[in-house]
């Protein structure tokens, strides 16, 4: 059975997330802590208040980034694409910043309350500039346009923070993702949104293969196109905003994720979806544990150990390209 | 005598202000091969194209069964009209079988589980292509000559009574010409389908297709059969080209010989 592997690598890391920190709860423990809640056993306390949201803001994130990754790479036939190209995280950290800029606040909420509609008008935006608006938006179309939002974005974040030392800390917080802040952040919604996201990009899936082989041959099987895209771009705007206002941005998962995920399921997407959340959600809470466990009591940010996983990944794939590969 | 379903009226097609077909009123015989053929430019594939609904026309209507194409549920078209256009677009290291299966595109329904009916005309297309026993192998390990038969097979597999195939065989040398050549008469002769190419070997059009579209820079200028149209006048017309025609030494069919 292809889904036996990726789900017992789930629940491995499912059960590290709950067991390791700085201090380690045995598994027994973690049993009761979830089953026969005991609020005066500190270990309880730890399981079920800190570490049960981070788990799962870690799955929610990490397997909507894996499903966005997957369907971003269909899309835009590219195997290196990011669902960070549709600008997404640029958008959050800009509406973030400007708010900080304009009413000078910080707290998690309001940060979380700010990321999905920045992410929602950026991802928005390019899908208009790479010629959605008028039906011919295409792959090469819609990876230019993204490349040149998020500069554009980037750079007027760049202006705020130099600006408003304010704006400045809480950039600096927030630019590498983190599973830390679980616990304020609106969990509940946007794991919803990310359930009907998924739930979309598996019906999508078919129709997102068919649009692989081009649009000609895509309109001779009977799909329409520009629809197909408009769909795919909102369901990974869905997945990507609730992931940036769950975790922030996180680095290389949405890029490395996929191809590993096509080495079990091959090329039918919506196996490949499947496969894709079960193996970013184990990474990223593999990631986040190792993250916590390396310099204890100290952390780092799950952002920056996803980068370092991602970039030899991102290497990896890349050497194996074939010339020619991406035209 | 033969049935005409899909035809053109008054069909405008270009690209912009540019009109590469202007007013064509013409019909195409069910049940037949026809080839489309012209110089570079003339606007084959245009019309190809245009006939499959992937361009709308300026002016002018692509009519099926009396029904315009752009007018029909595009979902229920495509099961009745299949078009590989050029140069198609596979992802990396997708199989032969992956790719095929697309072809079942327009049957499956919303959840697009796969019945046995969807996997049993991939096998049978792909053995049809001569490919039933590399289904398994990645696209980009095979020759020119299997890619596009495998390509072919997709738009078997797609099993509709209407096949429109845009330059089939570029890219191929001589022997795999008449191979795909070969298997879509095949398909004609045995399961009725009307095949329309666009092809720029005047030989082998001549040879393989029952009837033949031929285009010039000035829009149509001959449809008939084969000996009809292949005559000395309507090349230099279509081609400015001064050429010989002869009977074909293997098959009888016209054969041009340029002076």
């Amino acid at each position: 059975m292809r889904f036996a592997f990726p789900v017992l690598l789930l629940v491995f890391a499912a059960i590290a997330t709950l067991a390791a920190g700085v201090r380690s709860v045995p598994v027994p423990e973690i049993w009761h802590a979830l089953t026969a809640f005991d609020q005066t056993n500190p270990l309880h306390i730890v399981v079920r208040d800190i570490r049960l949201p981070r788990l799962i803001a870690g799955l929610a994130a990490g397997a909507s980034l894996g499903m966005a990754g997957s369907i971003m790479q269909s899309l835009t036939r590219n195997p290196l694409a990011d669902p960070g190209l549709m600008g997404v995280n640029a958008g959050a950290a800009f509406t973030i910043v400007l708010g900080a800029f304009l009413l000078g606040r910080a707290d998690g909420g309001f940060i979380a309350a700010l990321s999905f509609p920045g992410a929602a008008l950026a991802s928005l935006g390019v899908f208009a500039i790479g010629g959605g608006v008028r039906g011919e938006t295409g792959p090469v179309r819609l990876t230019l346009a993204g490349i040149a939002l998020n500069a554009l974005l980037m750079s007027l974040v760049s202006a705020i923070v130099l600006t408003r030392t304010e704006a400045l800390e809480v950039f600096r917080f927030w630019a590498a993702g983190s599973l830390a802040q679980a616990n304020v952040r609106p969990l509940l919604e946007m794991s919803t949104i990310a359930a009907l996201g998924a739930g979309s990009a598996l019906l999508l899936a078919p129709r997102l293969e068919a649009l692989a082989l081009g649009s000609g041959l895509a309109k001779g099987l009977g799909t329409r196109p520009g629809r197909i895209q408009l769909g795919a771009l909102a369901v990974v705007t869905m997945l990507t905003g609730a992931a940036v206002s769950i975790a922030g941005p996180i680095a290389f998962l949405g890029l490395m994720v996929p191809p590993l995920a096509r080495r079990i399921s091959g090329h039918t997407l919506r196996f490949e979806i499947m496969i894709s959340a079960l193996f970013g959600a184990t990474i990223l809470l593999l990631a986040d544990t190792a993250g916590r466990l390396l310099i204890a009591p100290a952390e780092i940010r799950v952002g920056i150990m996803t980068a370092l996983i991602g970039a030899p990944v991102f290497i990896w794939i890349a050497r194996r390209l074939r010339p020619g590969a991406l035209t | 005598m033969t049935q005409i379903v899909l035809k053109t009226e008054g069909l405008t097609l270009g690209y912009g202000d540019r009109a590469v077909i202007d007013d064509l009123s013409m019909a195409f015989p069910d049940r037949q091969v026809t080839s489309i053929l012209g110089p570079n430019g003339c606007g084959k594939s245009t019309l190809l194209r245009a006939l499959a609904r992937l361009l709308r026309p300026s002016r002018g209507t692509v009519t099926l069964d009396g029904e315009d194409v752009f007018s029909l549920d595009t979902r229920a078209l495509a099961r009745r009209l299949a078009i590989l256009p050029q140069a198609p677009n596979a992802p990396d290291g997708i199989t032969v079988m992956e790719l095929i299966k697309r072809g079942r595109t327009p049957w499956r329904g919303l959840l697009a589980a796969w019945s046995a009916q969807d996997l049993e005309k991939c096998t049978a297309a792909l053995r049809h292509v001569g490919l039933g026993d590399q289904m398994d192998r990645p696209l980009n390990t095979l020759s020119g000559g299997q890619r596009q038969r495998a390509w072919i097979a997709l738009v078997l597999a797609q099993d509709t009574p209407y096949l429109l195939l845009d330059e089939p065989t570029t890219w191929l040398d001589l022997r795999h010409q008449l191979e795909v050549l070969t298997l879509l008469r095949e398909r004609n002769r045995r399961d009725g389908t009307t095949v329309i190419t666009v092809l720029h070997d005047l030989n082998l059009a001549a040879r393989y297709s029952d009837h033949l579209v031929l285009l010039g820079p000035a829009g149509l200028v001959a449809t008939g059969a084969p000996d009809d149209v292949l005559s000395e006048d309507n090349l230099r017309h279509a081609f400015g080209l001064e050429a010989m025609v002869t009977p074909d030494p293997v098959t009888g069919t016209p054969m041009i010989v340029p002076r």
